[in-house]
């Protein structure tokens, strides 16, 4: 998998190196938070607040080249729209549990249509469209592997001290309620974490394609263990092998690293689910 | 039964109704410390609402529960709850001590790791419901029947003091059945048991008395059931099973 015609390059250049350590970095919220929102079945919630990211990124961008205002960072912008998302969606499933559907798909196609208005109205940053879209690992800076690993960090942190409250909320959520969990704020602390990892996912497989990276490795696991722990083990040394070899593959023939990340997530996902149905 | 002193779970002329359609109807019954009641009634006749009244998910529209009592949300950690267990994902990556272990929440620690007091009480409550040897186990590896006695081991971690089952035995074929309420009957030297029924659920000579949810809500001792009180609450006649009583309460009659 590490070909010749990849190792070369990777020691020879940095901003290789930098990928490979954002995707192994990645790898561990990935795991972690996918194996969550697999188990508790809120795929189509982290596809909309993936897809809603695009507002926060294009705000930033306007603000910066419009108005002159530098003190927001891209990244910022896309945790803030993530984190507004994530609430809202929250926010309508207690409350208005029917019309949770409609509210995942209208948060999805609103977040993209104002991103795309505020790129629009921003000249010259066209180019950066694609690259939000569909990632660039590539581009990944020590600062954003800084953050990324801060992050990873919060996250296991987080997970450490809730496991509990978070298992039983997926599993049985009227159980957990009567046993005193809070189980609204649970919620909300799930959703909050699923909108930070897919932040950080965007940098690597685009906001189109975080969906396929933050859930595929998760259920592939799920497929090979039988204890949550497990899992998210298995989910996170899934996501970085998958997102090295996405890299490895891509680099020679130039193909897009996070489109081949997300082919590579794909088959084996279907390969395990085929293997599991015999 | 209107005369029991400290009643474990009663109500006084309650009424509910989801969204202005009535379901119960000026509901009165006590239950006292120790009983093994089941609750029975056609579908739709709202005996799981009246359970989701007693656990505070519900709130009545008119009149009161109480449990212990106090208000429902402030007496759950003495109640044990054990909901069916078809509506659980299949595919959860759990075993079924991982199952148990969620009924300690509120007893262990709130941060962090169980601690191993909390391993020790669910591994008593597996082991007391007969499944000592499953507790690795993959929870969806289990039969009906297993899955069904790991939620009640999860009840039973929570130190409960009453037991609410909804619909326990469905699902479970006759010999199944019938060592579960073995399980019950165990229990209930502890434990007061009210318990949801789509069968007449006292078959197996275990049930105290019966509470039947149609109309109107009557609470009886078994000895009183008769044909005629099934054929009123369920519009046909119902085949009867006899078994021995143990109930010398005063009932009274549909």
């Amino acid at each position: 998998m590490l070909t010749p015609a990849f190792l070369g390059p990777l020691a020879a250049h940095a901003f290789l190196q930098y990928a490979l350590l954002g995707g192994v970095l990645v790898a561990i919220p990935c795991g972690l938070v996918g194996s969550y929102v697999v188990i508790r079945r809120i795929s189509y919630i982290a596809g909309a607040i993936s897809h809603s990211v695009l507002a926060g990124l294009g705000l930033v961008q306007y603000l910066r080249v419009v108005h002159g205002v530098t003190w927001m960072s891209p990244l910022g912008g896309a945790a803030a729209a993530a984190l507004v998302s994530a609430l809202v969606i929250g926010w309508v499933s207690l409350k208005l549990r029917q019309r949770e559907d409609t509210v995942i798909g209208a948060v999805w196609a609103v977040g993209m249509a104002a991103g795309i208005v505020l790129i629009s109205l921003t000249p010259g940053y066209a180019a950066d469209l694609m690259s939000y879209l569909f990632g660039n690992i590539l581009m990944l800076t020590p600062r954003d592997l800084v953050l990324i690993g801060a992050l990873g960090v919060a996250v296991v942190a987080v997970v450490t001290m809730f496991h509990k409250q978070l298992l039983a909320v997926c599993f049985d959520d009227e159980f957990a309620s009567l046993r005193g969990v809070r189980t609204a704020r649970y919620h909300f602390l799930l959703l909050g974490l699923t909108a930070l990892t897919v932040v950080v996912l965007v940098s690597v497989v685009g906001i189109i394609m975080v969906i396929a990276l933050l859930t595929l490795p998760a259920a592939t696991a799920n497929h090979l263990t039988r204890r949550l722990s497990h899992m998210m083990i298995v989910a996170a040394l899934l996501c970085a092998g998958l997102t090295a070899a996405g890299l490895a593959l891509s680099y020679g023939p130039d193909l897009p690293a996070g489109a081949v990340t997300i082919l590579l997530t794909g088959a084996l996902y279907f390969a395990t689910a085929l293997i599991k149905r015999r | 039964m209107n005369a029991v002193a400290n009643p474990v779970l009663a109500c006084h002329g309650l009424d509910f109704g989801y969204d202005g359609r009535p379901v119960l109807r000026d509901v009165n019954l006590a239950i006292p410390a120790g009983d093994f009641v089941s609750v029975v009634g056609p579908n739709g006749s709202g005996k799981t609402t009246l359970l989701k009244l007693a656990l505070g998910l519900l709130r009545p529209t008119a009149g009161e529960v109480t449990v212990f009592g106090e208000r429902p949300e402030r007496a759950r950690h003495r109640i044990g709850y054990v909901p069916q267990h078809a509506h659980l994902d299949p595919l959860f990556p759990v075993s079924a001590l991982d199952v148990v272990l969620m009924g300690r929440l509120g007893l262990g620690p709130r941060l962090g790791p169980w601690r191993g007091r909390d391993r020790d009480a669910a591994r008593a409550a597996l082991a007391e419901v007969g499944l000592g040897d499953h507790a690795d186990r993959h929870f969806s590896a289990l039969s009906g029947g297993q899955k069904q006695r790991t939620l009640i081991a999860r009840s039973l971690a929570g130190e409960p003091e009453l037991l609410l089952l909804d619909e326990p035995t469905a699902g479970l074929d006759a010999h199944v059945e019938e060592g579960f309420f073995r399980l019950l009957e165990e229990l209930n030297r502890r434990l007061t048991i009210v318990m949801v029924s789509h069968d007449l659920g006292f078959v197996a000579g275990v049930v105290k008395s019966v509470i039947c949810v149609g109309q109107k809500v009557v609470v009886h001792p078994t000895s009183a059931i008769t044909g005629q009180v099934i054929a009123d609450l369920y519009g046909a006649d119902m085949r009867m099973i006899r078994h021995d009583h143990r109930c010398s309460e005063e009932g009274h009659q549909c």
